[in-house]
């Protein structure tokens, strides 16, 4: 159910982003999506590729700090109001979002959300639970459509 | 010119000079053999000294002898006769501390008055002093010889930039005792405020605790309106007031009735003729408390041969430019390398690839250290690695007493060097 994501330390200075985008280009890893949080002082970025293990090798060999991280990626129905009850049910099952982004495309009428949660095992159990969608590791990292 | 009567060492012939050295260097020898344990299993079968030269066979005292004889383990006299302590900041975190009997507060206080007379102060000038009050022996050491000089001070201490620009203007101010760097800063903000430092009574500031330039002194000369005056000293020794610079400025005259000085090569410990350039060894011919037999300062001069224009006989040095060691004083404090790595393996358990960055803003000194954040330390989140880099910061400023900016680079960024690596880039006199 959990889903590789890697993360990269870039400082905040123009031109950090390519170099990365770089690496993965040459090596036909596909970018699935990613999210910048950026600070004053740094930034980090954080990709869903398509072969998260040969990423990781590669950009760690071109001189970047990166961390794996494994967070969960949920299905929401793509409708006013959607993420709103997926939001509802976290609160109320006390599951703690770190940080949540989405991906550009969605499955049918359901968009597709990757979340970073404080524990990710209590979370799943809990969402499966209450019978939320878990998009799986191999849709992900392919092609969720 | 007249003299103010406590500077007649100043102009004693040489022979007199050199029997009353002799005399007390005999005295302290003693002393430091009698009283200190670590004197006197360094100087088994002591005899006595018997010329000047003698001093070559006395063994050396280092910084890192008094961090290991910390706290007192140096004192020569009880307790009950310690009437003052002070202490600086050491290569690990424990400071040095050193102490005084009331005779050493005398001596102190006589050469600050004959520091402050050789550049032209005497009563009714009114100085204030912005050496910080305290632990650091900038701020009691100024105090107490402005005060027996029969001056007025103003025990203003350091900090608080706009209060110190409106007592200089308001109280009609003639000198200022601070570091150099500090006033650089005043002139800047002083400009900011409309206040031409130039325009008020200012004459001379007295200008220790680092190291600085003939480029600075030219800046601070022209754009204040005064003479700027370097003053040398060290808290092992006895604080400011081992040397200054007379109204000649070509070098500091050695209070050497009270402070002996050598030369040496800093790498064979051999004694150098007079004018080569050298560490600074400096012998304390009058201490009581706390004697040292030829401290290695780790500042490197020279003595200038020939006599000053002032009259006085005292040798002169000339202005520190570098050290020995890989000491950094900045905003005068005592910073070492080997501190900040300290604090940086505290904080992350290894220690990173970091480079030290000082640079000089509005005339205050900057530091900033460059950390490397490695996979290991690393996280996905924000929060973990602002906290990361709050530790850092934080353990900074407690290891070195004064605030560094931290700044998170990534991995490969700084560059290696080949054999020691570069920690330090001080870009504070490109100026």
């Amino acid at each position: 159910m959990k889903i590789h994501q890697l993360s990269l330390f870039l400082e905040n200075k123009p031109g950090q982003v390519i170099d990365p985008c770089r690496v993965l280009s040459d090596a036909g890893i596909d970018v699935r999506t990613l999210s910048l949080a950026d600070t004053a002082q740094f930034g980090i970025l954080r990709l869903i590729v398509s072969d998260w293990t040969s990423a990781a090798a590669l950009l760690e060999k071109a001189g970047y700090a990166v961390n794996v991280t494994e967070v969960v990626a949920l299905e929401v129905p793509d409708r006013p109001g959607g993420l709103f009850e997926l939001m509802e049910l976290l609160v109320a099952s006390g599951i703690n979002i770190e940080y949540m982004y989405a991906f550009p495309f969605g499955r049918g009428d359901r968009a597709v959300l990757i979340f970073r949660f404080d524990h990710p095992d209590a979370a799943i159990e809990r969402l499966q639970a209450a019978g939320i969608n878990m998009v799986g590791a191999v849709d992900v990292y392919s092609r969720v459509s | 010119m007249s003299f103010h009567p406590a500077s007649a060492p100043d102009f004693l012939p040489r022979e007199q000079m050199n029997a009353l050295q002799l005399d007390r260097l005999q005295k302290v020898a003693q002393r430091a053999y009698t009283k200190v344990e670590l004197f006197r299993d360094r100087m088994r079968g002591f005899d006595g000294v018997h010329s000047l030269p003698e001093i070559a066979d006395l063994p050396f005292t280092t910084k890192s002898d008094l961090r290991d004889t910390y706290p007192f383990g140096l004192f020569a006299s009880p307790i009950e006769q310690v009437v003052r302590l002070h202490a600086s900041s050491g290569t690990t975190g424990k400071p040095i501390v050193v102490a005084y009997t009331k005779e050493d507060l005398d001596v102190w206080t006589n050469v600050m008055v004959r520091a402050f007379a050789a550049c032209g102060l005497t009563r009714g000038d009114i100085i204030q002093n912005a050496y910080g009050y305290g632990l650091f022996t900038g701020g009691l050491g100024a105090h107490y010889g402005a005060e027996a000089l029969g001056a007025t001070v103003i025990p203003i201490s350091g900090g608080n930039t706009e209060r110190q620009i409106m007592v200089l203007k308001d109280f009609n101010v003639t000198a200022i005792c601070c570091t150099p760097s500090y006033f650089l800063h005043l002139l800047e903000r002083a400009g900011e405020m409309g206040v031409n430092i130039a325009d008020l009574p200012l004459r001379a500031g007295i200008f220790g605790a680092e190291p600085w330039t003939d480029s600075m002194r030219a800046r601070i000369q022209v754009s204040g309106g005064i003479r700027a005056y370097d003053i040398y000293g060290l808290t092992e020794i006895i604080g400011p007031g081992v040397a200054i610079e007379c109204e000649a400025q070509d070098g500091l005259h050695i209070f050497e009735d009270h402070f002996y000085p050598e030369i040496i090569d800093p790498d064979t410990g051999q004694p150098l003729p007079e004018g080569a350039e050298g560490e600074l060894v400096l012998t304390t011919l009058s201490k009581q408390a706390m004697p040292l037999l030829r401290y290695r300062t780790r500042d490197i001069t020279a003595l200038i041969p020939g006599p000053c224009r002032c009259g006085r006989t005292l040798r002169r040095m000339r202005r520190i430019g570098r050290r020995s060691d890989d000491m950094l004083i900045v905003r005068g404090v005592n910073v070492f390398p080997s501190q900040i790595e300290t604090a940086l393996l505290a904080v992350e358990g290894t220690l990173p690839h970091y480079q030290i960055v000082l640079t000089r803003d509005k005339g205050l000194d900057q530091m900033e250290v460059l950390v490397e954040v490695t996979s290991e330390v690393f996280s996905d989140k924000v929060g973990a690695l602002e906290g990361l880099h709050d530790r850092l910061a934080a353990a900074l400023e407690h290891t070195l007493g004064i605030r560094a900016h931290v700044r998170l680079v990534g991995p490969q960024t700084i560059q290696r060097s080949e054999g020691k690596a570069k920690r330090v880039f001080d870009r504070r006199n490109l100026a």
